[in-house]
């Protein structure tokens, strides 16, 4: 498929699942009455259920969507390894860590940022943990360190939750596992905003950096060889990718799956010139979990059920597919 | 183009002695200049430090006279071209794409191709004779292939001097033979060209210069006669070595003769 024709599809699927989120749900509307929510005249519950909760919850899924995309397909760049996610740092071990923590000290509710901020404090405190130990060796930063770092640091996060849940009451737990599974039913204009505004400006400098990517996918050598600053654009772009997956967990907690599985789809369908593909995975990780998020709401309604889940059960077989059809390709 | 090498020193870290050991060597304008020697005598290592990607303990590598460090990475890819010994490719990547890639120094991160861009990538494809592999994978080349594709991406560059870590090595007659006519051609245009090789008796016919190390020292150097002796040989490679005229061609041919280690 050539690059326009797929932005403008995604551009396409994009927006309509932007309207289908906002007419499905828990209750139903019919287009005109989104319309008239939209234009202030219809009934007031159809307002808040249009303007105060959908609306900005299908903008953070957008949000956040995209920018884990958009980080797995740096990290699988930076790393040479179409395995790696946005996760992959341990920054979901720590955000969980923070998150949990909160919860379980009976914290979370004492008002609406204490969550974000515990999870963003804990994302922090990995991806500073796993740059200092790349870094340690010598002048340069090490990606197969990083990786490695990355993977002990996250069992160790992985402990502490675990130690916490053991020791924790029955209702903590449950709101724990529930956050850890990641979910946009938080969302609010005030969160859309602040998503907005560490997303996009990471998102716009990442793209610029996309061919030099293009490079360092071949080897950090050649990429020397070729002209590129390799040191500084792969610290830019590493913490560039770090910060928009921390941002992204601290709001919506830990999504899985699209970091890994959408940047693979982009790549089968337009190939790897990070010019393309960053901008695509960014469309195609927005509707990606907005999709993903109205099948949440709806498949065991009124029963919400966490976005994670959903991500992870139509991520997984979408991904073995595409596995396959690389394989045979 | 000039390379410079003054008395350079690498120690690698936990590595046993001293990679290089005190190498002098001066590559001259639009020379073709060959590297050689056995396994682990510092071959690769030279060309790393020259390319300023190795930190040298002691001593100093020059760019036309000027210290390689003191170069931005974009100045000198503009300069010179470089054919790595391997590189893995992880993803899938067109044989246009790959040989557009030698654009970057002259486009940098954000500007998009221009026609002169375009025009030096279609020579660099044709030069190589690539041009009709343009869309395929570069996954799915073949050895010969790939390395005419590396080649051309960094003629691409339109350098002034090229550097090559065993271009030929796993090729067979045909494709080393095209890759070495290739590289004489361009050096008679005027380009620099260095080049690390193991083939003895092709290098005595295609190169101006040879350079031969010998852990990590400098064992000879000079024109193909006065490196291509059985005695400086023998003691390098510790074989029995006989070096006679090649018939066909009259240049020092090399034959490993049965026995023990010298």
């Amino acid at each position: 498929m050539s690059r326009p024709a797929l932005a403008l599809v995604l551009l396409v699927a994009l927006a309509a699942a932007i309207v289908l989120g906002v007419r499905f749900g828990p209750v139903e509307l019919t287009t005109g009455e989104v319309l008239a929510a939209l234009a202030g005249s219809g009934p007031e519950w159809q307002r808040q259920i249009v303007v105060d909760l959908r609306l900005p919850r299908m903008l953070l899924g957008a949000l956040v969507g995209g920018g884990l995309a958009l980080a797995g397909a740096t990290f699988q760049a930076l790393l040479r390894n179409p395995l790696a996610e946005p996760y992959i740092l341990g920054i979901s071990g720590g955000a969980s860590v923070g998150a949990v923590s909160v919860i379980a000290l009976g914290l979370a509710g004492a008002a609406s940022w204490v969550l974000p901020l515990a999870a963003l404090a804990g994302a922090l405190l990995a991806i500073g943990l796993v740059f200092r130990v790349a870094t340690a060796a010598g002048r340069s930063l090490d990606v197969r360190v990083l990786l490695l770092a990355g993977v002990v640091v996250a069992a160790f996060f992985t402990a502490c939750i675990a130690f916490i849940l053991s020791v924790a009451e029955a209702r903590t737990v449950q709101s724990a596992v529930l956050w850890i599974m990641g979910s946009l039913a938080g969302a609010r204009w005030q969160s859309v905003l602040v998503a907005a505004a560490y997303t996009l400006p990471a998102a716009i400098l990442l793209m610029g950096l996309a061919r030099p990517l293009n490079l360092i996918a071949i080897g950090e050598e050649t990429a020397q060889y070729l002209g590129a600053d390799v040191e500084r654009v792969k610290r830019t772009a590493l913490a560039l990718a770090a910060l928009l997956t921390a941002a992204g967990v601290a709001v919506a907690g830990v999504i899985a799956f699209v970091g890994l599985v959408v940047p693979h789809a982009i790549r089968l369908l337009v190939g790897s010139d990070h010019r393309a593909l960053l901008p695509l995975s960014f469309l195609g990780g927005a509707t990606f979990l907005i999709l993903c998020d109205i099948v949440a709401q709806v498949v065991l309604a009124p029963t919400q059920l966490p976005v994670g889940v959903i991500t992870a059960f139509v991520g997984v077989p979408l991904f073995l597919v595409l596995l396959r059809r690389s394989l045979v390709a | 183009m000039r390379f410079t090498a003054e008395r350079l020193l690498v120690r690698y870290p936990r590595g046993p002695g001293a990679a290089l050991d005190g190498v002098s060597m001066d590559v001259p304008d639009g020379a073709l200049y060959a590297v050689l020697g056995p396994n682990g005598s510092g071959k690769s290592t030279l060309l790393k430090a020259l390319l300023g990607v190795l930190r040298v303990s002691e001593g100093r590598a020059l760019v036309d006279g000027r210290d390689v460090a003191s170069w931005s990475r974009r100045e000198l890819a503009r300069a010179v071209g470089v054919v790595s010994q391997a590189e893995t490719i992880a993803f899938p990547l067109t044989v246009r794409e790959m040989v557009a890639m030698g654009r970057y120094p002259w486009l940098g991160p954000l500007r998009t191709e221009r026609e002169e861009d375009r025009a030096a990538i279609k020579r660099a494809l044709e030069q190589c004779e690539v041009a009709d592999l343009a869309t395929r994978d570069v996954m799915t080349l073949s050895g010969g292939e790939l390395q005419r594709v590396r080649l051309a991406r960094a003629l691409a560059q339109e350098p002034r001097a090229l550097v090559l870590d065993e271009p030929t090595a796993s090729l067979d007659i045909r494709h080393e033979m095209t890759i070495l006519e290739l590289l004489r051609e361009w050096a008679d245009g005027g380009m620099t060209v260095l080049v690390v090789t193991h083939g003895l008796d092709l290098a005595a016919r295609f190169a101006d210069h040879m350079l031969l190390l010998s852990r990590g020292r400098v064992a000879a150097e000079g024109p193909p006669a006065r490196v291509m002796e059985s005695g400086i040989l023998e003691a390098v490679y510790r074989w029995p070595i006989a070096v006679a005229a090649d018939p066909a061609t009259g240049t020092p041919r090399v034959t490993p003769l049965r026995g023990r280690p010298a």
